[in-house]
């Protein structure tokens, strides 16, 4: 089945009031952020996402794909469901080896061969981490970082799914930006549930969530995303100042207002 | 009426799965009547009554195996549950991975926590393999992709539906419960569907000392087949 189109439809919030925003569509290749505060309600509503809430969950949401209510074959088949939700749980229960692990998740998605696979996302989830996950490991040995890294993986490319559900990837201990990068190399529905500027305003929409409820829906103007590409900016030196002082060099303040000074130029 | 048996192992979450189930079924007007069995404790049914306001039971099986006591009781509960026209809804022990509860004829609903290690499928026999529904619970607190893998264990052990659930929250269980509403009433005679194990040994009897040598009936030792001691 293509997918072409997903669509939530509101319903209350945990004060039981409707929803301020009755209806988010969204078309291919357009990425969506749920941005909040802690508790105010975006981890329920890509659970809702995830699970094609139906007005059965306490949120009474429901989910449309093509403008249709989703098949129960979606729920009952992995290989036919078009989402793949990465939670924010950084540690796997099972104690099984990742090879393993691939191998099954891979016959259970239907993604041709398991061999090609596996290495395919060693090769993609090793670019996101800082020491590489080695297949012999079980699963339980994996740091939350090398977790986070295989499930975006496991997603991408064993779930070839077409809308793609991330819960605060920044939280992951993960290259970011570089995830970031490789994702957007694949044409599908990406939505962010997100306290990262970058990835707000690199998207189409952001909903604002508060009370459990989706208060508002914003689409990101021109200006919002030049500011965008900034904060990406500024992050790389961030992210460079960190490399290099968790790698044991020592930093000087002389060099550290060269490097403010750049920030204030862009 | 209908008969709906459900098992599982303990902590996996039957009461709360069943306390969803009820709530629904009760909205859609169903009479429903509840019994617990158990080995030694359990105040499952005060909260059936007070809570839901069904009638409801409990049955401590002490010294008895809980699903061999299941068998002893389960006829005259359903002749209880038949006579104030309610269908009947039976939560077991879930402590014995040998035996399973379910009557032909019945709907077995096996309940299975989705933290519980991804080899469960295979250890758990009957209880999954008899079953006629899996209900995996706590999907909220694994990965979507183990999930899924641990879906496939299941349907590896056994040839059944799997419905994955988060019950605290009560999602997923409106599919559960339309399982239960296409469930076919009981004929007699009831009829257990699978063979329980050896129940009665020296052990069972209270022989309490370790090593085959002590013992009588059906034994075996640590390298050799079951083979038969006795009179």
């Amino acid at each position: 089945m293509e997918i072409k189109k997903i669509t939530i439809l509101g319903g209350y919030g945990r004060n039981g009031e409707k929803e301020q925003v009755d209806q988010v569509d969204l078309g291919m290749g357009e990425l969506l952020s749920v941005v909040g505060p802690t508790g105010s309600g975006k981890t329920a509503l890509i659970n809702d996402i995830g699970l094609f809430a139906d007005e059965d969950t306490p949120s009474r949401r429901r989910i449309l794909i093509n403008d249709a209510a989703p098949s129960e074959d979606f729920l009952d088949d992995p290989a036919k469901n078009p989402i793949a939700l990465i939670t924010q749980h950084t540690g796997f229960l099972s104690d099984m080896k990742v090879s393993h692990f691939l191998d099954i998740h891979a016959r259970v998605r239907k993604r041709g061969n398991p061999d090609s696979v596996v290495a395919d996302i060693l090769d993609f989830a090793n670019q996101l981490t800082g020491e590489p996950i080695i297949l012999d490991s079980t699963m339980t040995e994996l740091s939350g970082g090398q977790s986070r890294a295989l499930l975006i993986a496991d997603a991408v490319i064993i779930g070839n799914s077409p809308i793609i559900l991330l819960d605060e990837i920044e939280n992951a201990g993960i290259n970011l930006t570089r995830a970031l990068e490789m994702l957007r190399k694949y044409e599908k529905i990406f939505i962010f549930v997100t306290h990262d500027p970058r990835i707000t305003l690199s998207s189409d929409y952001r909903i604002v969530m508060k009370g459990g409820a989706m208060q508002d829906a914003i689409t990101t103007s021109p200006e919002e995303k030049r500011i965008g590409e900034k904060v990406t900016d500024m992050d790389k030196i961030i992210v460079g100042l960190r490399d290099r002082i968790s790698s044991g060099e020592h930093m000087l303040e002389k060099e550290f207002q060269a490097i403010m000074e750049l920030v204030w130029l862009t | 009426m209908k008969l709906i048996m459900c098992a599982g192992p303990p902590t996996s979450g039957k009461t709360t799965v069943l306390r969803q189930v009820v709530r629904r079924l009760l909205k859609k007007g169903r009479r429903l009547a509840y019994l617990k069995v158990d080995v030694q404790f359990a105040d499952e049914d005060e909260l059936f009554r007070n809570e839901l306001g069904i009638p409801a039971k409990k049955v401590y099986s002490g010294e008895l195996c809980p699903d061999h006591a299941s068998v002893l009781v389960l006829g005259d509960a359903v002749k209880w549950a038949e006579e104030q026209g309610t269908d009947l809804i039976v939560e077991t022990a879930g402590l014995c991975l040998r035996c399973a509860p379910y009557i032909d004829g019945s709907l077995g609903i096996v309940v299975l926590e989705a933290t519980s290690g991804m080899n469960l499928p295979r250890k758990i026999g009957a209880m999954l393999t008899l079953a006629d529904i899996a209900v995996v619970t706590k999907i909220d607190l694994v990965s979507q992709a183990e999930r899924e893998v641990f879906r496939a264990n299941i349907l590896d052990a056994a040839q059944i539906d799997v419905l994955e659930a988060d019950a605290l929250r009560g999602i997923g269980i409106d599919r559960l419960v339309r399982r239960i509403e296409r469930a076919e009433d009981i004929k007699r005679p009831l009829i257990l569907k699978g063979s329980p194990p050896v129940g009665t040994c020296t052990i069972c009897a209270g022989k309490k000392n370790i090593g085959w040598e002590h013992h009588f009936g059906v034994l075996r030792t640590l390298d050799s087949d079951l083979f038969y001691r006795g009179e």
